[in-house]
C-alpha cells in the first residue's frame, strides 16, 4: 500500500548531487511530492527531505540506492509518525479585501497565521504548519480571492533528542579503519 | 635507461609546476595505467599534446571511434582486473562513449574515462561541441566530476582510481575544461585510500556467517550460483576450496563464467534464458539457494513470482542494494567474497551431496541427448554455432581468452568454450551490446598478449564496430576474429520464429565479404562452410602470425536451446522448438 515517506539524506554539498538523487526516483517513475535542501548542523554537510507516496518495500530500495552514491554520507526513511516536520505557505490578497470585512482576520487569528507586509494594494500572509492546515487556510482565503499563493517543501527532524552526525561521522571514520579493501591489501603486499 | 624509465621516472617528480594536462598523464602513470584508448579532438588536444612526451610510458591506443575505445577499456579492465582507461573529446566524443559507460555500469566494470571540455567560461553557452556530459553520464557511473580548476587535476583522478577499482567496481568520468588542461598547478600526487562518504565494502557479520553455516550444514540439497563478483573479489580459489569441501553442485551467470574450471566435477553449467536444463530446473527443487557475487537478473531468474520460492537463501554480496533487491534473502552476508567464503568453508561440514549431485548429471544427460549432441556433432549438413566454438576452444586447449559479441552466438559461445583460467570469457551481459566484441577484444590482447585472444561475433555486431579492423592493423594486435555468419539477426529472428508467428521484421541482413574487409586492412582471413574444412581453417588460423579474420558460414535455422522465455519460470525451461509449440 503506497503511503507518505520522508527521505532524509546527509551528503557533501557537491555541484549534481541533487540531481543524482533525483533521477533515481524517475527511473523508478516515483514523483517527488516535495524537496528541500540545505546545511546541517554541521559545516559542509548537506541535508536533502524528500516526500514521496510510495510502498515501503520501494522506499527500502530507492534509499538503498541513495546510500550508494558516492557522495551521500547516510540515507534514511521515516514516516510521517516517526518525525516533526513543517511546511510554510505564503498568501497573498488584496488589502481591499481585509479591510473590507474581519472574515479574513478571523481567519488569521483561527488559523495562528500571521500578517508579514501589508501594503495599499496588497496583504502577505504567513502560516506554517502541515500540508493540510496550510491547505484548509489557503481554501478559506481564497473565497476572498487569493492572488498568489506558495508552499514550501517539507523540512523534518527525527524525535531523537540531538542530530548524532558527529558520532555518526567518528563511527565512519573507524569503519574505514576496519575494512580493509583489496587496493589496501595489495598495497601491504 | 630506456626512454619509458626515463619518461616513468619523470613522471614521479613532485612539487614541481607543470600544467594541468600534463598532470594528467604524470596521474595516470601514478595509479599503474600502461594502457589507454582514445581520439583526440578539440577540447582534448592539450591533454594529447602532453602525452606526446610520455607516449613510450603510456602507451595510447588511437582506436576508429570513441565507442571502441571504451570497449576495449573494458576489455582491457576484464582480463587484467586493473581500471581501463579512456579518453575522448567534448561533445561527440564524450557521447560516443556512453553506450560504454552504461554497459560497464550494469556489468561493473572498472574504469576511468576521461573527457574534455569547452573552457569553463563557455560552459552553458551551446559552445562549439559542447555538450553536458556529466549530466549525460550521472545515471551511467559509479561517480562522476567536472574538473575547472589545474589545481583539482591529481585528486580527482586518485579519487576517480579508487571509487573505480574499490567495492563493487564501475565507471567513472571526469570531465576537464580546456582552461584547467592549459592552466599550471604545483604537481603532488597522492592516492586516494579513503572518502568519508563512501563505504567500499562492510567488515564480514560474524553472526551472519554462523546462521549461513547452520542453514549449509542442515540442507539436504544445496545449490551455489555464483557471477561475476567471484572474479571482481579474486575470489576463485575460495571458491573452488568451498565447494570442494561442501560438495554443492554450482553454476554460474554469463559473467561468472570462467571463474570456476569448465571440467571441475561440481561446475553444473550456466544459469537463465540460454543457460544449461540442470541448473534452471534445479534452482526450484533445492532446498538451499547459495547466490554469491551475482545480483538475480531476469535474464538469470525468469519469473520472480516462482523462482526458488521452496529454497532457503543466502545472498553473498558486496552492494548492499543488492540485497533484496530482486530476490528476498534468508541470510545475506555483505561484504567481500573472497572473505566471507574463506571464512564459511573454515566452519562448515565436509559433505558429498552424492544422490543430489547425480541429478544435476542426470539432467545433463537429457539435455545432451536433446540438445548438446545434435550442436556438437550435427547430422545435417550445415555448420552450427556450437560445433566452431567447441573446435576452437579445443585447439587452444580450453586456453584462450574467449571474447563474444552479443546474440545467439554470444550464448554458443558460453555454452561450448571451455575455461581453465579466470577472467577468459568477456562479454557484454547486462547491457547485450552489439558491437561490444571486436573493440573489447582489443583491449584483451594487450591486457593478455601472449594469450590466444578470440572473438566470436556475429555477422550482425561485427559490423557495429567494424572500424576496428583499423586499430587491429595499425598496432598489429594478434586478434583471432570468428565471425559466424548466419546471415540474419539471428537472436531476434530465433524470437520472431518462435514468439512472433515467423514473421521476420528486418532481420535479413546483407553483409559484405568480411575476408575481403579484412584483406583491404592487411589483415589475412579465410571462409568456411564445409565441415571436413573447418579443422584446418582453425589451425591456419592459429597458426597464422597475427591478426587473423574466419568467415564461418552457419545454418540459419540454428537456434538457442535451451531457453526459458522471457517472463517463464525456469522449470519451464524449453528443450526445442517443438516444446515451445506444444
Amino acid at each position: 500500500m503506497k503511503k507518505e515517506f520522508i527521505i532524509t539524506t546527509y551528503s557533501e554539498n557537491h555541484i549534481g548531487l541533487t540531481n543524482r538523487i533525483t533521477i533515481i526516483l524517475t527511473r523508478r517513475q516515483v514523483n517527488i511530492e516535495s524537496l528541500t535542501g540545505s546545511e546541517s548542523a554541521l559545516p559542509g554537510i548537506h541535508k536533502i527531505t524528500i516526500v514521496i507516496n510510495e510502498e515501503e518495500e520501494k522506499v527500502k530500495n530507492i534509499v538503498k540506492q541513495i546510500d550508494k552514491i558516492v557522495d551521500v554520507l547516510k540515507a534514511f526513511y521515516h514516516t510521517n509518525e516517526e518525525m516533526i516536520y513543517q511546511e510554510i505557505a505564503l498568501y497573498k490578497v488584496l488589502t481591499k479585501s481585509l479591510m473590507e470585512s474581519d472574515e479574513i482576520e478571523k481567519l488569521i487569528r483561527s488559523h495562528n497565521a500571521r500578517i508579514l507586509e501589508i501594503t495599499p494594494e496588497y496583504t502577505v500572509i504567513e502560516k506554517t504548519g502541515h500540508k493540510e492546515e496550510t491547505q484548509e487556510l489557503f481554501q478559506g482565503l481564497n473565497k476572498f480571492g487569493v492572488l498568489q499563493f506558495i508552499r514550501s517543501g517539507r523540512i523534518a527532524l527525527t524525535r531523537s533528542p540531538i542530530e548524532k552526525l558527529s558520532e555518526f561521522l567518528k563511527e565512519r571514520d573507524e569503519l574505514l579503519e576496519k575494512v580493509e579493501t583489496r587496493s589496501k591489501l595489495r598495497k601491504a603486499n | 635507461m630506456t626512454t619509458k624509465e626515463k619518461e616513468t621516472k619523470r613522471s614521479q617528480q613532485q612539487d614541481v609546476e607543470i600544467t594541468g594536462s600534463e598532470a594528467v598523464i604524470r596521474s595516470l602513470i601514478a595509479e599503474g595505467a600502461e594502457v589507454i584508448f582514445g581520439y583526440p579532438g578539440g577540447a582534448i588536444m592539450p591533454v594529447y599534446d602532453a602525452l606526446y612526451d610520455y607516449r613510450n610510458a603510456l602507451r595510447h591506443i588511437l582506436t576508429r571511434h570513441e565507442q571502441g575505445a571504451v570497449h576495449a577499456a573494458q576489455g582491457y579492465a576484464r582480463v587484467t582486473g586493473k581500471v581501463g582507461v579512456c579518453i575522448a573529446t567534448s561533445g561527440p566524443g564524450a557521447t560516443n562513449l556512453m553506450t560504454g559507460i552504461a554497459d560497464a555500469q550494469i556489468d561493473s566494470t572498472p574504469l576511468v574515462c576521461i573527457t574534455g571540455q569547452v573552457t569553463s567560461g563557455l560552459l552553458g553557452t551551446d559552445a562549439f561541441q559542447e555538450s553536458d556530459v556529466v549530466g549525460l553520464s550521472m545515471p551511467v557511473t559509479k561517480w562522476n566530476f567536472q574538473i575547472t580548476t589545474p589545481e583539482d587535476i591529481p585528486e580527482a583522478i586518485a579519487k576517480a582510481f579508487y571509487i573505480a577499482a574499490s567495492g563493487r567496481p564501475g565507471p567513472v568520468l571526469l570531465d576537464i575544461t580546456k582552461d584547467a588542461q592549459f592552466g599550471k598547478l604545483k604537481y603532488k600526487y597522492a592516492k586516494c585510500h579513503k572518502i568519508r562518504s563512501y563505504v567500499p565494502e562492510y567488515p564480514v557479520n560474524k553472526e551472519k556467517l554462523a546462521e549461513a553455516a547452520t542453514l549449509i550444514n542442515e540442507a539436504k540439497k544445496p545449490f551455489l550460483i555464483f557471477g561475476q563478483g567471484i572474479m571482481l573479489g579474486e575470489a576463485e580459489r575460495e571458491l573452488k576450496g568451498f565447494i570442494d569441501k561442501t560438495g554443492i553442485p554450482a553454476a554460474w551467470t554469463l559473467l561468472g563464467l570462467s571463474a570456476l574450471n569448465s571440467d571441475h566435477p561440481l561446475n553444473v553449467g550456466m544459469l537463465g534464458m540460454h543457460g544449461n536444463y540442470g541448473p534452471n530446473i534445479k534452482t526450484n527443487e533445492c532446498d538451499l539457494l547459495i547466490a554469491v557475487g551475482m545480483r538475480f537478473d531476469d535474464r538469470v531468474t525468469g519469473t520472480l513470482k516462482t523462482y526458488a520460492k521452496q529454497a532457503k537463501i543466502i545472498h553473498i554480496e558486496i552492494d548492499p542494494a543488492e540485497i533484496n533487491k530482486n530476490v528476498k534473502t534468508d541470510v545475506a552476508l555483505l561484504g567481500d567474497a573472497k572473505k566471507i567464503l574463506r571464512l564459511l568453508t573454515h566452519i562448515v561440514s565436509p559433505n558429498k551431496h552424492k544422490e543430489w549431485v547425480k541429478e544435476f548429471k542426470q539432467a545433463h544427460a537429457i539435455e545432451d541427448k536433446k540438445v548438446i549432441q545434435s550442436d556438437l556433432y550435427p547430422k545435417k549438413p550445415g555448420l552450427t554455432m556450437g560445433e566452431v566454438v567447441r573446435r576452437v576452444s579445443e585447439y587452444t586447449k580450453n586456453k584462450a581468452v574467449i571474447v563474444s559479441d552479443v546474440g545467439q552466438h554470444q550464448m554458443a559461445t558460453a555454452r561450448y568454450s571451455k575455461f581453465t583460467q579466470p577472467r577468459s570469457h568477456i562479454t557484454s551481459g547486462g547491457l547485450g551490446t552489439m558491437g561490444y566484441g571486436l573493440p573489447a577484444a582489443i583491449g584483451a590482447k594487450l591486457g593478455e598478449p601472449n594469450r590466444e585472444v578470440v572473438v566470436f561475433a556475429g555477422d550482425g555486431g561485427f559490423q557495429m564496430t567494424i572500424q576496428e579492423l583499423g586499430t587491429i592493423a595499425q598496432e598489429k594486435l594478434g586478434v583471432k576474429m570468428v565471425i559466424l555468419n548466419n546471415h540474419f539477426l539471428g537472436m531476434v529472428r530465433q524470437w520472431q520464429e518462435l514468439f512472433f508467428e515467423k514473421r521476420y521484421s528486418f532481420t535479413e541482413i546483407l553483409s559484405p565479404d568480411f575476408v575481403k574487409v579484412a584483406d583491404a586492412y592487411g589483415i589475412p582471413g579465410n571462409h568456411v562452410s564445409d565441415r571436413d574444412k573447418l579443422d584446418d581453417a582453425i589451425k591456419v588460423m592459429f597458426e597464422t602470425e597475427g591478426p587473423y579474420l574466419l568467415e564461418v558460414n552457419i545454418e540459419k535455422d540454428d537456434n538457442v536451446f535451451p531457453m526459458v522465455p522471457a517472463g517463464a519460470s525456469v522449470s519451464d525451461i524449453l528443450l526445442s522448438p517443438e516444446d515451445a509449440t506444444k
